[in-house]
């Protein structure tokens, strides 16, 4: 019962680290219908970011975590105009892999500048650990859950209703519809990427915190298909759905058997990719010829 | 009569379906075989064997453009399938004993039939879901050769037998010439193959697919078979380039097959050209070619650029991810199609068009 409890608090906190990262990658999606593989790279370049104020600059944190986000958002912005921008309407491989081509460049700009080494750094969330239901839980897991949830809450409700986030789920209904109602849309284009890369920054730190600033990072953006495609591609209720699910289903595998978890999400997708494509929250698609 | 050919127009169903169309293309084929013979006798073995991993990567590069670029069925699971390839044919020659054709043969067929079962998500999924699909097979697959101990003994590699047939094994002092021969023949067979293949009803049926699946299904093809057929046909090839890399290397490890080689895979195809066959050729070499031209460059410049060799690894796959987002950028339809917009500059000279 110890180590189950202890699992759930794991899976809930890794499950709400990567609704954050998959919450960018499905903003991306519903404004710019872009599947943004280097969603993982955004995290890797928002984490190294956070970590060269707070660490290499000596900023406090919240100023730290601004000027990440700064950065991050500049980058995806610029991702957006330069890269994804002459390649709309193109295939769906040709924007597959022009991101796949972006998160190698980024990837191997950040060994550039930061070498290979992990980098450690100095703890911001509260160390210790507090007494739940008899199982030891490490504090800063129970703070990044929270943390998660505040971005997170803070993400729906600007959609739900806020005058931008009501733009863009307009502009993701329908393109021309919102060119017709006066919406600018690659403003929101840009807004959408530069949202993306926010939660990346914020996703990035909490793992920086909980483990260490590292190449691994960018792992995370492939353990983000499970999540978005379970929750469903276009909901973002679905996306924190799908990373909690996804977050709880490989803690629990992992505990029956070490290493699972690197395949157990991955197995729920090809399940799911069978049975309901469109996933739990998402919408069917009908195709005419 | 126009003063210069703007085309080639044909005038019969047997012009059509040739393979080789004006005599400059028979030209240029006399020359390319040409350059080939003579390449084994003009390099050094460092270049010779990346001659032969080039050769290995086309045979891939072909097959998975068999399935991407005439069918449009969007695979992120070659390296799963090379692995597949590679184990079974190292599985085969080195612990069942068989001979390395017999068990190369038989590599091409496990894969081609694992192709066709991770192909039946395709049946229900296109685009981007099944480009996860795929993702989702390769991690599986890597998985399984990762972690299923029995496969390699438990010591994390698997040794393959060195190529050898009938008591004849290839010889240290001309190793990689051997190579070329067997890996030259095995290309061009797989080349003149997958040619042929888009001159039959089930290869057009294929091109068919890509365009409009539905509206393909509305006159008459069969759905089923088109896009399983392209699995397992294009997986037979990476099966094949899987075993001859195992045995080509001696040595089978799940690091040689990760998603980054599926990455590197599709990067081929794009910058050689989606849906031609002299394109995944022109791709594999391109993307072969990269790695090692960087590093002699850094070579070359080390003394005025320190940087670059001391960045290399960093620099070769950051060189990579640049030459196709500038591809897709730039030039979608690859070398080959740049190839013929030169072709036709000097042909069109001095009008535009």
């Amino acid at each position: 019962m110890t180590q189950f409890i202890q699992l759930t608090i794991y899976g809930l906190a890794n499950g709400a680290i990567l609704a954050l990262a998959a919450l960018g990658f499905v903003l991306i999606y519903k404004a710019t219908s872009v599947i943004n593989f280097a969603q993982g790279e955004l995290l890797l370049v928002g984490a190294y970011a956070f970590y060269s104020a707070f660490v290499l600059l000596h900023l406090p944190v919240i100023l730290a975590v601004v000027v990440g986000a700064i950065i991050a958002a500049a980058l995806g912005v610029a991702i957006e105009r330069l890269v994804l921008r002459p390649l709309v309407g193109e295939d769906p491989i040709s924007v597959i892999m022009v991101t796949i081509g972006l998160s190698a460049v980024l990837k191997a700009l950040v060994q550039i500048v930061y070498g290979t080494t992990p980098r450690e750094m100095p703890k911001v969330l509260p160390r210790g650990s507090v007494e739940l239901w008899g199982a030891a839980v490490p504090m800063d897991r129970l703070v990044a859950i929270g943390v998660a949830s505040v971005v997170l809450a803070g993400f729906s409700a600007f959609f739900r209703w806020s005058r931008h986030g009501v733009a863009m789920r307009a502009v993701a209904d329908d393109q021309q519809a919102a060119l017709v109602q006066g919406i600018s849309v690659t403003r929101i284009f840009a807004l959408a990427w530069a949202m993306a890369a926010v939660s990346a920054v914020v996703g990035g730190a909490l793992i920086a915190d909980i483990a260490e600033v590292s190449q691994n990072l960018a792992g995370f953006g492939l353990i983000v298909f499970p999540v978005v495609i379970l929750g469903g591609l276009d909901s973002v209720s679905g996306t924190i759905i799908g990373g909690v699910v996804i977050g709880l289903v490989s803690q629990y595998a992992e505990g029956v058997s070490p290493g699972a978890s690197q395949v157990v999400p991955y197995a729920v997708l090809v399940l799911i990719l069978l049975v309901r494509p469109y996933g739990l929250f998402g919408q069917p698609r009908i195709e005419r010829v | 009569m126009p003063s210069v050919a703007t085309g080639i127009y044909h005038t019969s169903y047997e012009s059509d379906l040739r393979l080789h169309h004006t005599r400059s293309e028979k030209a240029r084929l006399v020359l390319g075989i040409a350059v080939l013979l003579v390449l084994p006798f003009t390099l050094n073995n460092y270049w010779l064997g990346i001659v032969n991993t080039i050769g290995i990567a086309t045979i891939g590069a072909v097959g998975l453009n068999i399935l991407v670029g005439f069918t449009g069925q969007i695979s992120l699971g070659q390296g799963g399938f090379l692995a597949v390839g590679a184990f079974t044919s190292a599985l085969l020659a080195g612990r069942a004993g068989l001979p390395i054709p017999v068990s190369i043969a038989a590599a091409v067929l496990v894969t081609a039939t694992t192709g066709a079962v991770v192909g039946l998500p395709a049946l229900r999924l296109k685009g981007l879901y099944l480009a996860i699909a795929t993702l989702a097979s390769q991690e599986i697959i890597e998985f399984v050769v990762r972690r299923w101990r029995w496969l390699t003994d438990g010591q994390g590699y698997l040794e393959a037998p060195a190529l050898g047939i009938l008591g004849w094994h290839v010889q240290r002092a001309s190793f990689e010439r051997t190579w070329y021969w067997v890996i030259l023949a095995t290309a061009a067979a797989g080349v003149i193959a997958a040619r042929n293949v888009f001159r039959t009803a089930l290869g057009r049926s294929f091109m068919a697919v890509r365009d409009q699946d539905i509206a393909a299904q509305a006159i008459g093809v069969n759905l089923t078979r088109a896009k399983l057929g392209a699995f397992a046909l294009s997986s037979g090839y990476v099966g094949l380039a899987g075993a001859l890399t195992a045995h080509y290397t001696e040595i089978v490890t799940w690091e040689r097959y990760t998603l980054d080689v599926s990455v590197q895979y599709v990067g081929m195809i794009i910058v050689g050209g989606l849906g031609s066959v002299a394109g995944s050729v022109y791709g594999a070499a391109f993307l072969m070619l990269v790695p090692p031209l960087l590093s002699a460059l850094a070579d070359a410049i080390r003394d005025t650029a320190p940087f670059l060799s001391d960045q290399l690894p960093a620099l070769q796959v950051a060189a990579v991810g640049l030459v196709i987002m500038l591809f897709l950028l730039f030039e979608p339809r690859g070398l080959d199609r740049l190839w013929h917009r030169i072709k036709d500059y000097f042909s069109l000279w001095p009008f535009r068009y």
